[in-house]
């Protein structure tokens, strides 16, 4: 079958802005997006740039948007998106800056995953043999331990779109639905110690309140992640564990409060 | 054509009473019959779920528990309260666990929940049951020359598995169905399915005040007259927040925002004043002028 594919190009060293280049090449029908690119690659179009590895959905280096919504090219078939014969446009991730053609420069994401501190921080004494984790929260860990850091949901934010779009610094914007992801991966799993500190640097600006619920990263995530599922358990946690001196928890507080009073705002 | 109607929180003393008013008009004139729900409580409009889940399916299982026992399928007319109530249904059918507690609470009131309301906005009502060419006939006075942008905002369209979009993908498209039975001409943007910023009212307003000088000026720059949504929420950020968004960009946007309800009152032939217009910070004069008004 025909693919046809229209590729946002931009080559810093060209001194041009970035353009769209069409293609269209003969594939197998059970031809994902990725493998299309790369028969660009190999047979039309050498200079086209882009990141893969796996080519299974696992490693997370293929994200990119594809019609407009973040997807993974290698779990994308073009005979999904195009049955019959349409061009389908390819685009690199939104919310981080281009370095060539469909790769991007993922700092600031790595950077805002860095900050939640992504490792265990157990305290007291190490227990003598394993760590016993009870089954049912390990079941609760299931969904974000299957995030493989592909960027998509951060790709698609609609707050971080809307605050760089203000102009902000990247560092100083939202964390974003997969660093707040991770963080409940640490504060939801029982051998962490750090709760409260998480939680307490969590619920400052640009953490869990600032997320507008807008459902966009569960619905780009190819991995069942659920980043929003996550960022209002940490809400629920954050209140529970007593950090309410910010605006988003006193107005989810007294939201409840009037809820529970009248049954009505 | 009868429906359990769940009028969320445009009840007359809250935010968008001209919501109520105009869905109300509208379905007696299409002839949709509207039994109210005796007591329906807030869905938590997704803010709740941030505090405590089960409480808020609780609320939300002893809504559809009423209109179970009124044996009709539930309509609503806000996007919100319909993502909000579809997410419920969901939890509770894939988790029986889920429903078994919730309906342990429900028991202390003398309620049960079997799982199976269907739960409709009046947007999937018109194009799923009513049919829009029966729309086309009712209508009277066709928007001809009416140039709108929908805005279906978030919760009506995500996430899609709770939504019934596999089965119903007329839903995918359904508010530019309706606009154009109603003779008017759709406005495609961007902005159509992003966020409106309500949610971020009162914690980041500088951010929320942004995605409606977005929107708002993205649709007007594609040509728009004005916009129609099926989300009360996201009008009252749209319609509300539009002149500080306005000043925040230093541009004039002033694009009117409609209740998709008042877009359809007036195609149907229904007096403007009927239509609760005079509660718009936005006014909407260039629209009624624009139809002969």
């Amino acid at each position: 079958m025909e693919a046809r594919l229209r590729v946002r190009r931009f080559d810093p060293e060209s001194g041009d802005g970035a353009r769209y280049q069409s293609y269209a090449l003969e594939v197998p029908s059970y031809a994902t997006v990725l493998d299309t690119l790369l028969q660009i690659r190999d047979d039309l179009d050498g200079s086209l740039a882009l990141r893969c590895s796996c080519r299974s959905a696992i490693c997370g280096s293929c994200a990119m948007r594809i019609n407009g919504q973040a997807r993974l090219a290698c779990k994308t078939k073009v005979l999904a998106l195009a049955p019959d014969g349409e061009e389908i446009t390819v685009e690199p991730m939104g919310n981080m800056p281009v370095i060539k053609d469909l790769v991007t420069d993922m700092a600031s994401f790595w950077s805002k995953v860095k900050a939640i501190g992504p490792w265990l921080q157990p305290v007291g004494p190490s227990p003598k043999r394993e760590y016993l984790v009870p089954q049912e929260t390990t079941r609760d860990l299931t969904e974000v331990m299957a995030c493989i850091m592909c960027g998509a949901c951060v790709s698609d934010c609609a707050t971080l779109e809307t605050e760089l779009g203000l102009g902000k610094d990247p560092d100083a914007t939202f964390l974003g639905p997969a660093a707040l992801a991770k963080a409940y991966r640490f504060v939801a799993d029982p051998r962490d110690g750090a709760d409260g500190q998480r939680l307490l640097a969590l619920s400052r600006a640009e953490g869990i309140w600032d997320c507008t619920r807008c459902n966009i990263c569960v619905e780009v995530c190819p991995k069942g992640v659920a980043p929003l599922e996550q960022i209002l358990a940490l809400r629920r946690k954050a209140i529970e564990a007593g950090y309410e001196e910010n605006l988003g928890a006193r107005h989810t507080l007294e939201f409840e409060k009037t809820v529970r009073e009248s049954a009505w705002l | 054509m009868k429906y359990a109607f769940w009028p969320g929180c445009s009840v007359p003393r809250q935010g968008t009473p001209e919501l109520r008013i105009s869905a109300v008009a509208v379905c007696q004139k299409l002839g949709i019959e509207l039994e109210e729900l005796s007591y329906a409580p807030c869905t938590g409009s997704g803010i709740l779920q941030g505090k405590d889940l089960l409480l808020a399916d609780t609320l939300n299982a002893s809504t559809f528990a009423i209109a179970e026992v009124m044996e009709l399928p539930l309509m609503t007319i806000c996007s919100t309260c319909q993502g909000v109530l579809s997410q419920a249904n969901k939890r509770m059918r894939d988790k029986p666990g889920h429903l078994a507690q919730v309906n342990q609470a429900l028991a202390q009131q003398d309620m049960e929940y079997s799982g199976k309301v269907e739960v409709k906005h009046l947007v999937w009502v018109l194009v799923e049951d009513y049919g829009l060419d029966r729309l086309k006939a009712a209508v009277v006075k066709p928007l001809a020359g009416l140039r709108v942008a929908p805005f279906y905002g978030c919760y009506i369209v995500r996430p899609s598995a709770a939504l019934g979009f596999a089965e119903h993908p007329e839903r995918k498209d359904s508010l530019e169905r309706v606009i154009a039975a109603l003779g008017a001409e759709v406005v495609d943007f961007r902005g159509k399915n992003l966020c409106c910023g309500y949610p971020l009212v009162g914690v980041n307003d500088e951010t929320s005040a942004a995605m409606v000088g977005n929107h708002t000026s993205e649709a007007k720059e594609k040509g728009a007259d004005c916009m129609a949504t099926p989300c009360p929420l996201c009008h009252m950020n749209l319609d509300g927040v539009q002149p500080a968004a306005a000043e925040q960009r230093s541009e004039r946007i002033g694009l009117p925002i409609l209740h998709l309800t008042q877009l359809m009152g007036l195609a149907l032939g229904i007096a403007p004043p009927d239509l609760g217009f005079d509660r718009h910070a936005v006014s909407v004069k260039g629209v009624l002028e624009k139809l002969g008004y």
